[in-house]
């Protein structure tokens, strides 16, 4: 056999050893998309009653709150970055972490010290490749989220907050994540989570149904101080749901542009084995009608 | 006329039914809910909470809130720990 054969059959079963893998990968983002869906849907009847809470005491009373209150100077911006803990998943990361520069480059701008909070092994490989400094970095999770690990971000992001800015603390806290439209669209996006703006959205009650006039126990501001940080913490789950929901759909659509690439490469290769085949036999043939002929013509 | 029950926690809506009596520990003390009650917003301590719904369910909440509107009443917590209680 030609050395030629020899190196197309061998690319070939590389490259289907490869395909097997990558379509393993694309089977199982699949079935991992559909429950990350689901979890972002069970989390939305909390959110809600949350949501609802909130504005009940918003709409009763004139409670200030630290956590609403703008500050007048803001000197240093918090940013949480969300992104994957591995790769194989196409743009993902590097979008976020795209759009996450966008922002830090406007915040510079405006005067801003910025300080980041980093999400997903990603994330921390971009920051510790680059040498740069960052407050704190939470991995191991990014697929499959916990509220234990989204409460205690929203912990840490709001005792920053309420910290007073020369004791490091921070004036305001921007969140870029990926936000999950369909299976065929994720947007990355930057919200600003502190101070917070209680946005009612699609949960704003009927114009049918006012809000009764709650009585608070033990009191309104009492209240709002234990479900602020509650609404911070149901804030960040959402969006990391949203971000696990985002990144195993990214990886479900590039695992199948890889599959389809090595089926591909192995049609290709495939061709190329069999013409190298057809050149050696026909190569053989004439030599074999050469001798014969050059044979004949010597008797 | 019974109340209308929602248990929610925060990665999951963990039980919805109708009720005839609530029974929950705020950061003030115990609390009871009967049908008809004034629309309330009370913070929740760390502790059960008893739905009377054909015999009492108990279930623990880390603390969290209860709200209670036009016999609406919806318990949310973080974490609820339900056993036995699949919705």
């Amino acid at each position: 056999m030609g050395a030629q054969i020899r190196e197309y059959r061998q690319r070939i079963r590389s490259v289907s050893a490869t395909k097997k893998i990558t379509r393993a990968m694309e089977l199982m983002a699949a079935s991992r998309v559909v429950r990350a869906q689901q979890a972002v849907r069970e989390s939305t009847p909390y959110a809600r009653a949350l949501t609802r809470a909130v504005s009940a005491v918003a709409t009763f009373s004139n409670e200030d709150h630290p956590l609403t209150t703008e500050k007048e100077n803001v000197r240093r911006a918090a940013v949480v970055i969300i992104t994957s803990d591995r790769g194989l998943a196409g743009a993902y990361s590097s979008s976020v972490l795209k759009e996450s520069e966008r922002l830090v480059a406007r915040l510079r701008e405006e005067g801003k010290e910025v300080v980041p909070y980093l999400l997903g092994r990603k994330a921390i490989g971009f920051y510790r490749f680059r040498r740069r400094e960052f407050a704190a970095e939470w991995s191991g999770d990014s697929e499959k989220p916990t509220f234990e690990r989204a409460r205690e971000v929203g912990e840490r992001l709001v005792a920053d907050f309420v910290q007073s800015t020369d004791d490091g603390g921070v004036d305001e806290v921007h969140v870029v994540f990926t936000r999950f439209v369909t299976m065929v669209t994720q947007e990355p996006e930057v919200i600003r989570l502190l101070p917070l703006e209680v946005v009612e959205g699609a949960e704003a009650p009927a114009a049918d149904e006012l809000l009764p006039l709650y009585d608070f126990e033990p009191g309104p501001s009492q209240v709002l101080d234990a479900l602020l940080p509650k609404y911070v913490n149901a804030r960040i789950f959402n969006c990391m749901l949203q971000a696990a929901a985002s990144e195993l759909a990214a990886r479900q659509r590039a695992m199948k542009s890889a599959t389809d690439n090595a089926e591909e490469l192995i049609k290709k290769y495939t061709r190329l084995a069999n013409q190298a085949r057809q050149a050696e036999i026909t190569q053989e043939i004439s030599e074999i009608v050469g001798g014969a002929s050059a044979l004949a013509e010597s008797k | 006329m019974a109340l209308q029950v929602e248990l929610v926690a925060a990665d999951r809506k963990v039980w919805e039914g109708e009720a005839s009596q609530v029974s929950a520990r705020s950061t003030e003390g115990d609390l009871g809910v009967l049908p008809g009650h004034q629309p309330m917003l009370c913070v929740l301590a760390e502790g059960e909470v008893r739905i009377e719904a054909g015999g009492w369910k108990t279930v623990t909440v880390d603390g969290g809130f209860m709200s209670v509107d036009h016999d609406r009443v919806t318990i949310v917590a973080e974490s609820v720990d339900a056993p036995g209680m699949g919705s």
